[in-house]
């Protein structure tokens, strides 16, 4: 049964099993492999993507129940990987292994749509569904105050005249992280 | 695993080759290794052993490739690697890139005989011969640079990516040089920078592998695909040592989408036309298993066995003085039995591997951290020479041990040769957790005696455990009943006491055991450091002043304790409610001490507050990774100690999702202070370290707060009120 919705700005068709969850039709289905496989079950978050602006796990989410909505993967964040989040990710040198950092990179930018301005406990109550074996949660938490920042269009981004694109900054943020 | 090198000592001469428009190579040769174990070209086609040792290619539009023998599971080595050989060719780090080698022996890594990434090892082997091949690369550059100008190459030097004759204020870029360069011999012998002079070394360079971590496009094995490529999974029997008896597999035929449902050596494969349908097929199997004589093994039966093995002496690993007299004669006698459980990885990515079996050679897409075993076990089911299996390494979704193994690689390769196409294998996250190679499960019955000034005259440890390298290398790889690995962390105390004995039974049971991040530290850093504290509260004495007389002749362990101390803060009063706990170890040749703060909640157990780390790893090669790998460890710790375990009933693990075995989380995310030693040491590891000191500095503190020693890990709601 053939199933209509949009990805990632375009219209796109596909005709599978009903049932087959979404992470799998990107995956195996369109080849669209940034979103992860980590669980099945919704307990990690590797396969988050946004469903009309939501942060949802694509690997429970049937992809009949997405019919006539907007879904949107990390391929589709943005064009040129200057989404704030992806900025702020880059600026923090934030993934390690970086296969769960898909889906904190979607569960990220869904939460700091609604929450522009977020708290240290915000963000811990919107990422705890994001596991990370690596460990990178002290830079994810300084990365989303970070994006808080570009997002708000406040802060000066990382200049090719300095040598902040190849050497680590040393950001420090404030515990609430609003300017 | 931590057998110490001082990195590829034995390559005595380097050997270039010119790969039709790649411009320069650089490589390095190995005498007595002749063999090739993979004719794979850098680009994956047929032999061509000039090249096939790259390290360095220059191409002629000035990117530099560094090729990398290690795999890249978070850890860093993609780039801390390429800043090695980058600090010697003066190139610039804008147009560096890196790939992963094929297999083959040139990159082996001479601590294991094979190639693989493990025991924190990449950097210190790779600390000579990376500069050295970067080296050499510059001097050939500059020397066809001279050679173009008809000027002496003293005369010349490089930087920033091109050589430069300043007499004559003349300049030309690596790439415009790259294929003169490759026909000039390569100097025998390089001298290396001073390392006052290092540009690159000690730089917090950001990784190269960060913008493909953030929009979706770094390759990870599950993200391979081939055309014509089919979806496979296997049921596994749950129980430790079964078999399959029999199955139907009518209904799983059935589902469409499943192609084809068959035995293969450990388990049944369902092949489908994508991963979710072969997941469904599974479900649809119905198997009678044929659980074999494991099927009453349970943890009690296991923890049963260690202590039994406890009653008779076991085999010695470090006698030092007479323990068993002093510890009789003693006025303080403290002894004490503590236990660790099994652990599993749990990588992110959960196992899987891409395989395609040919006529005429062997393809393996893997997220692997041996290679060479990769490489071996592909071309034995494809029934081929070893040169003709192709190993692709791509990144790793975490490894922590779990990927020096094969058993995915195999799955793959019987999957592709039945089925005649390319066939990745994907685990479901419950097979991961219930088929690992964990890290041992581990009882010691410990003691010492005090002397009448508090200080140990006497430790004894005897420690019961089942042995990694008999399930890794085999039994023969076990001599005479020792496996290091099962006493690292405890046999090496370094405290100063005059009489020490400890001895270990390797006591064989049927759950797989393997290398787990820090290995036997991991366990026996625990039971050390907080026997330590318990023989401090003995003998009534601060834990760390404790440590610190007891490590007088220990410089590194001392100047991470007093470092850590210092940092976290040692002494200083804390707010009501607040403790704190201090532990230092070494593993892999690198010191951690850490000092944590936490405070006690009835309903939510321990609270994590803050963790400080000093470390010495030698001479810092990138802080920014040495930072990342330090906080990364101390969360992996973290988990071990307040989070979940692995434990058995009727022969198979109890756990299986993320539900049922968890991690940290975010909201468990403590504040994490990294301090660095300085240091003039070669570099050692950051790999692992910094795990063990984690659990007994936690463990510490719980006793500063309650009075009450906790022996077993994970800590329990019980073991707090």
């Amino acid at each position: 049964m053939a199933t209509h919705f949009t990805l990632n700005g375009k219209p796109q068709t596909v005709d599978v099993n009903p049932d087959m969850p979404l992470l799998w039709v990107l995956r195996d289905h369109l080849n669209m492999t940034g979103t992860k496989f980590g669980c099945g079950m919704a307990l990690c978050g590797a396969c988050t993507v946004h469903i009309d602006g939501e942060a949802t796990r694509s690997c429970i989410t049937p992809i009949s129940s997405v019919a006539g909505k907007k879904v949107t993967t990390i391929e589709g964040l943005s064009a040129t990987d200057s989404h704030p989040v992806q900025r702020a990710w880059i600026e923090i040198d934030v993934p390690q292994c970086g296969y769960c950092q898909s889906g904190q990179i979607m569960s990220a930018s869904a939460f700091l749509a609604k929450t522009p301005h977020p708290t240290d406990a915000q963000i811990d109550d919107a990422m705890a569904g994001n596991i990370c074996r690596c460990g990178t949660y002290d830079r994810i938490r300084k990365a989303i105050h970070r994006a808080a920042e570009l997002q708000a269009g406040g802060a000066k981004s990382a200049s090719a005249e300095d040598n902040s694109e190849l050497v680590a900054s040393a950001v420090t943020v404030s515990a609430g992280g609003a300017e | 695993m931590s057998t110490q090198t001082n990195g590829l000592d034995r390559r005595n001469f380097l050997k270039t080759g010119l790969a039709g428009a790649a411009g320069l190579v650089i490589g390095f040769y190995l005498p007595g290794r002749r063999e090739v174990l993979a004719a794979a070209r850098l680009d994956g086609n047929a032999a061509e052993p000039d090249i096939l040792n790259a390290f360095i290619q220059v191409a002629p539009n000035d990117e530099i490739t560094i090729v990398i023998g290690k795999s890249e599971m978070g850890q860093g080595v993609a780039t801390s690697l390429p800043m090695l050989a980058a600090e010697e060719l003066e190139c610039d780090w804008r147009k560096v890139h890196v790939e992963f080698a094929p297999a083959a022996t040139v990159y082996f890594d001479p601590a294991f005989h094979m190639q693989g990434t493990g025991g924190s090892q990449s950097v210190a082997s790779a600390w000579k011969p990376m500069r050295e091949a970067g080296a050499t690369a510059r001097i050939m550059l500059i020397t066809a640079a001279a050679q173009k100008w008809g000027v002496d190459a003293s005369e010349c030097h490089a930087e920033n990516g091109a050589v430069v004759h300043a007499a004559s204020k003349r300049r030309a870029t690596y790439g415009s040089l790259a294929e003169a360069a490759a026909k000039v011999a390569p100097p025998q012998n390089v001298t290396l920078k001073d390392p006052s002079q290092f540009k690159v070394v000690g730089q917090p360079f950001k990784r190269l592998d960060t913008p493909i971590k953030t929009n979706g496009k770094a390759g990870f094995g599950i993200d391979q695909r081939q055309p014509g490529m089919v979806h496979a999974s296997v049921e596994h029997c749950p129980v430790f040592g079964g078999k399959v008896a029999s199955f139907d597999a009518t209904k799983a035929k059935a589902i469409p989408g499943v192609k084809d449902v068959f035995e293969i050596s450990d388990g049944i494969a369902v092949v489908a036309d994508n991963t979710w349908t072969a997941f469904q097929g599974r479900k649809a199997l119905e198997v009678k298993w044929d659980e074999g004589p494991n099927a009453n093994v349970s943890n009690e039966t296991i923890f049963k066995s260690f202590a039994d093995a406890c009653e008779t002496p076991g085999v010695v690993s470090r006698k030092e003085g007479d323990a068993a007299s002093a510890l009789t004669g003693a006025t303080q006698k403290i002894e004490a039995v503590y236990q660790a459980p099994y652990q599993a990885h749990a990588t992110m990515e959960p196992m899987n591997c891409t395989a395609y079996i040919q006529a005429d050679r062997v393809d393996v897409w893997a997220p692997t951290q041996f290679q060479t075993p990769t490489q071996i076990t592909s071309s034995k089911i494809a029934g081929i020479s070893q040169d003709k299996a192709f190993v692709h390494t791509t990144y790793l979704g975490g490894g922590f041990g779990r990927r020096g193994w094969s058993d995915f690689v195999t799955e793959a390769c019987e999957i592709s040769k039945h089925m005649n196409a390319p066939a990745q294998v994907t685990w479901k996250r419950e097979d991961d957790t219930q088929h690992d190679y964990y890290r041992p499960a581990s009882y010691v019955k410990i003691a010492a005696a005090l002397g009448p000034d508090g200080n140990p005259t006497a430790f004894t440890a005897r420690v019961a455990c089942d042995s990694i390298s008999r399930w890794f290398f085999g039994p023969d790889a076990v001599k005479n009943g020792m496996d290091s690995s099962s006493v690292e962390g405890i046999s090496d105390t370094p405290y100063d006491i005059p009489n020490i004995l400890v001895d270990y039974h390797m006591v064989e049971g049927p759950v797989p055991m393997g290398f787990w991040r820090s290995v036997g530290a991991s366990q026996n850093g625990f039971f050390l450091e907080s026997f330590m504290d318990e023989l401090a509260a003995a003998a009534k004495k601060d834990p760390y002043e404790y440590r610190k007389a007891l490590l007088s002749k220990k410089p590194r362990h001392l100047g991470v304790l007093n470092l850590a101390a210092e940092k976290g803060e040692w002494g200083k009063p804390l707010p009501k409610g607040r403790y704190r706990g201090i532990a230092v170890l070494e593993a892999f040749s690198t010191y951690v001490a850490e000092v944590v703060e936490i405070s006690l909640d009835k309903d939510n157990g321990v609270k994590v507050h803050k963790v400080t780390v000093a470390l010495d790893c030698g001479r810092v090669v990138n802080p920014n990774i040495i930072r990342q790998q330090a906080v990364s460890a101390v969360v992996y710790g973290l988990t071990q100690t307040l989070k979940g375990q692995i434990t058995i009933d009727k022969g198979r693990v109890q756990q299986a999702n993320f539900d049922t075995y968890d991690m940290l989380r975010m909201n468990e995310m403590p504040v994490v202070d990294v301090h660095i030693v300085p240091s003039e040491e070669n570099p050692t590891g950051m790999g692992e370290p910094a795990v063990p000191p984690v659990a007994p500095a936690i463990c510490n503190a719980v006793f500063a707060a309650t009075g009450k020693r906790i022996r077993h890990l994970p800590i329990a709601p019980e073991d707090l009120t």
